[in-house]
């Protein structure tokens, strides 16, 4: 036995209670779907946990009536403080109950215990809380006194991190004063429905948040719902443009915080242990299922060969497996899918010429799993330099000088995320000037708070989440008609 | 038979502790008849100082702590208010005569400023700290910070929501506070200490003395250790005096504001500091 060897320390799943079938939460309720319904498992085993209502055309007008019904008679006759006052409880909740939906969390997406119980649920509970302030404050969210909500807003978020995505788009939402329609997505809605009893438990009025399950298609019938007037989305950058071209002309305010292909850049002179272990948060963090991963390591090249060798030995006492047990650095592939997708890009890395590279590591037989990988000798253009994995695959390439660090950081149509590691304060400030990218990490890596926005360059989406500006995405200015529908504008044109 | 029942002694809020005053000295306190409530400390010189040094010691810890942590902590306060609200209401109705309504209308005011102002320990940063866009290669941004020890003259008509309305926006930032309260309904000042104690702000952080504001805010307008003066209940004093006092360490001093002081954003940021960072940026 060595030191890397640990004896199981697995979270125990008697703090959860789970029904057997949950239905969409409705008007304050829940209530049977009339899509097909379907298992949700877990990707670490395969095993189902429950079965999870489906909302067809009928379910999502059914939200969207309940959430315009709220919106109308309570939420937006409300004070600020009042609606601030349900966010403080919801945040309490959360936190009250933050092992429980830790472990839902863990069980559902695959994540290792060690990030939901401590990064993922204490971030949703200070999502609420800080938002629960903002919501009697609004005249100070940079929109000029007395901003208006904008009344439903349809919401669709991605698999990777459930709860928080639902907490990044609830609670500016709310605080705000809009009504919400959330569809979690297909993989994870777990947590979204445990949340939904939260919501019962702050006694929330009905219909102020209305949360449907189901696949792609009922996102789509959401988003594409008359009467809703704001859209808010993370996913993937072709479910984005999809969005963007449907919601064109309609006035409906539109967030969109799809992919990245972060450059990490590593210069010589950078403080290497701290490197190492932010590279690795960087990319095999969450499996590798984010959005903002430093997915493209960027090493100057008289360092290129130390900086392998050390990741490697760094890789090499990486525990992979059970996500439940609070040893796990890396959890479960998400989903089937996903996982192939992993395979089919990590081929193409090899196919293209790319050397590849994973610590010897014993996988479970059940479930969906993926080594951490490493892929050398990368150039530009191949496809895992330019795609998104999103898994736990690394592409390193070289840089000679900060020019052309810069210029290879910024070859790429997202722009996301970045990177910058090096202790010459100047030099970082001279690269972070220089990337096109929303949120740049200098000698850190992945570090969110609701205080601090967040969101993309390019095709990486519009909008940010987070902070005031977070905020502001979900009110209008009190003196313009920002949201100008087809209709308004030929009426205006006729006069 | 009615139950007799047992009196509660008043003392001062000091370092988290509640000695009575040093020198000894208590005054009556009388209800809206004249008739005896209780004996309130008579905060002395000594006291006041004893008062600065704990709230300076507690300067480092609570402005340290994170705007998300003590938006928590406070707004715990204002969890713990709400299940006091009955006391709260019994004294206000006994010492400033006011109906049981307008008493639960101040209380209801009072929890709802400390929740108004526990949201922005975490915002009021980004409301007024600035990226600056000077002309050259530099990173600079400026960011407002506690500016330390606040001494404070709570307002003499309001006993709980002026009170509240003074403290808890010096306490958003960071500052630590000593309060002289209302000298003719000290109660519920000294009851807010009691939930203070009990809920999870640091002692030191908030002191609370009473007595003769015209007797100890000499004391604390001209104390090195204090950086900042609120004059808001002081309407009735020499306040003149206490500024050209609080001059020899040019203070921070805010006027006197009769009434009840509005909760405003500027009340937060008076009481802080400018830092502005400047950092070159390499011509790439």
């Amino acid at each position: 036995m060595t030191f890397l060897d640990y004896a199981p320390a697995p979270e125990s799943t008697a703090i959860l209670t789970l029904k057997p079938s949950y239905g969409l939460f409705i008007g304050g309720e829940f209530v049977a779907g009339r899509g097909s319904p379907f298992q949700t498992i877990s990707p670490a085993t395969e095993v189902p946990i429950a079965e999870i209502a489906s909302a067809n055309a009928e379910d999502v007008d059914d939200a969207v009536k309940a959430a315009r019904l709220a919106y109308e008679t309570t939420w937006s006759r409300l004070s600020g403080a009042d609606r601030g006052k349900y966010l403080f409880r919801i945040a309490r909740l959360v936190q009250e109950r933050a092992r429980e939906l830790a472990v839902a969390e863990s069980l559902d997406n695959g994540k290792p215990i060690k990030e939901s119980r401590d990064v993922d649920i204490p971030l949703v509970a200070a999502w609420f809380f800080y938002y629960a302030g903002w919501a009697d404050k609004i005249d100070h969210a940079g929109l000029g006194a007395n901003p208006r909500a904008l009344g439903v807003a349809a919401q669709v978020i991605p698999w990777n991190f459930p709860l928080l995505m639902l907490a990044w788009k609830i609670a500016p939402a709310l605080a705000a004063g809009n009504t919400v329609v959330l569809k979690p997505a297909e993989t994870t809605p777990l947590t979204a429905l445990l949340f939904a009893e939260i919501l019962q438990q702050a006694d929330l009025p009905a219909g102020v948040v209305n949360i449907v399950t189901g696949a792609g298609s009922t996102g789509e019938l959401l988003v594409n719902h008359p009467d809703v007037n704001k859209v808010a989305f993370t996913g993937s950058t072709a479910v984005g443009r999809a969005i963007a071209r449907s919601t064109a002309g309609t006035g409906k305010k539109l967030t969109l915080e799809l992919g990245g292909k972060a450059a990490n850049i590593v210069f010589d002179d950078a403080p290497m242990e701290q490197a190492i272990e932010g590279i690795v948060n960087g990319i095999f963090f969450n499996q590798g299922h984010v959005c903002c991963a430093g997915s493209r390591l960027l090493v100057q090249e008289n360092v290129h060969d130390e900086v392998v060798e050390r990741l490697k030995l760094r890789l090499s006492t990486l525990r992979v497996g059970d996500p439940l047990d609070k040893n796990t650095d890396v959890g479960a592939i998400n989903s089937r899918a996903q996982l192939n997708r992993i395979r089919e890009l990590s081929t193409v890395g090899e196919d293209e010429g790319a050397t590849r590279w994973s610590p010897e590591c014993v996988l479970p037989e059940k479930g969906f799993w993926f080594a951490p990988t490493i892929f050398t000798s990368v150039s530009t253009s191949h496809r895992i330099a330019r795609e998104e994995v999103f898994g736990p695959v690394l592409s390193i390439l070289t840089f000679r000088t900060p020019a052309e660090a810069v210029a290879k950081a910024n070859n790429t149509p997202y722009g996301l995320s970045a990177g910058i590691w090096s202790d010459k304060g100047s030099k970082v400030l001279g690269v972070a000037d220089q990337l096109r990218a929303g949120v740049v990490w200098i000698n850190c890596f992945n570090q969110f708070d609701p205080a601090s926005p967040f969101g993309g360059y390019k095709e990486s989406g519009y909008g940010r989440e987070g902070g005031r500006h977070g905020l502001a995405a979900y009110l209008q200015a009190a003196d313009t008609n920002s949201v100008a529908t087809i209709t308004q504008i030929k009426k205006a044109q006729s006069k | 038979m009615t139950r007799l029942a047992v009196t509660k002694t008043y003392k001062l809020y000091i370092g988290g502790k509640f000695p009575r005053s040093e020198s000894g000295h208590v005054y009556e306190i009388l209800d809206s008849n004249g008739a005896f409530l209780a004996n309130a400390a008579k905060a002395s010189r000594k006291d006041a100082r004893d008062a600065v040094v704990a709230a300076r010691a507690a300067v480092s810890g609570w402005s340290a702590a994170s705007g998300y942590n003590r938006g928590q902590v406070l707004y715990r306060i204002a969890e713990l208010l709400e299940g006091r609200r009955a006391q709260f209401i019994s004294e206000i109705q006994h010492s400033e005569g006011v109906s049981e309504a307008a008493a639960s209308g101040q209380v209801d005011a009072a929890i709802d400023v400390w929740v108004w102002y526990a949201g922005w320990a975490d915002k009021y940063v980004q409301v007024a700290g600035n990226g600056n866009p000077v002309t050259g290669p530099y990173f600079n941004i400026s960011t407002p910070e506690a500016t330390g020890v606040v001494a404070i003259l709570a307002p003499q008509g309001s006993s709980l929501l002026g009170l509240v309305s003074v403290i808890a926006p010096a306490l958003v930032s960071g500052n630590t506070v000593v309060v002289v309260a209302s000298a003719l309904a000290p109660l519920s000042a000294i009851s807010l200490g009691e939930v203070l104690a009990t809920s999870d702000v640091p002692g030191g952080v908030v002191n609370v003395l009473t007595g003769l504001a015209a007797e100890i805010a000499p004391w604390l307008a001209s104390h090195g250790d204090v950086n900042a003066l609120d004059l808001a209940g002081g309407e009735e004093l020499d306040w003149i005096e206490l500024q050209q006092l609080a001059a020899e360490t040019l203070k921070r001093v805010r006027p006197p504001e009769p009434g009840i002081a509005a909760p405003t954003i500027e009340r937060i940021t008076f009481f802080t500091e400018t830092k502005t960072v400047w950092h070159p940026k390499a011509m790439i």
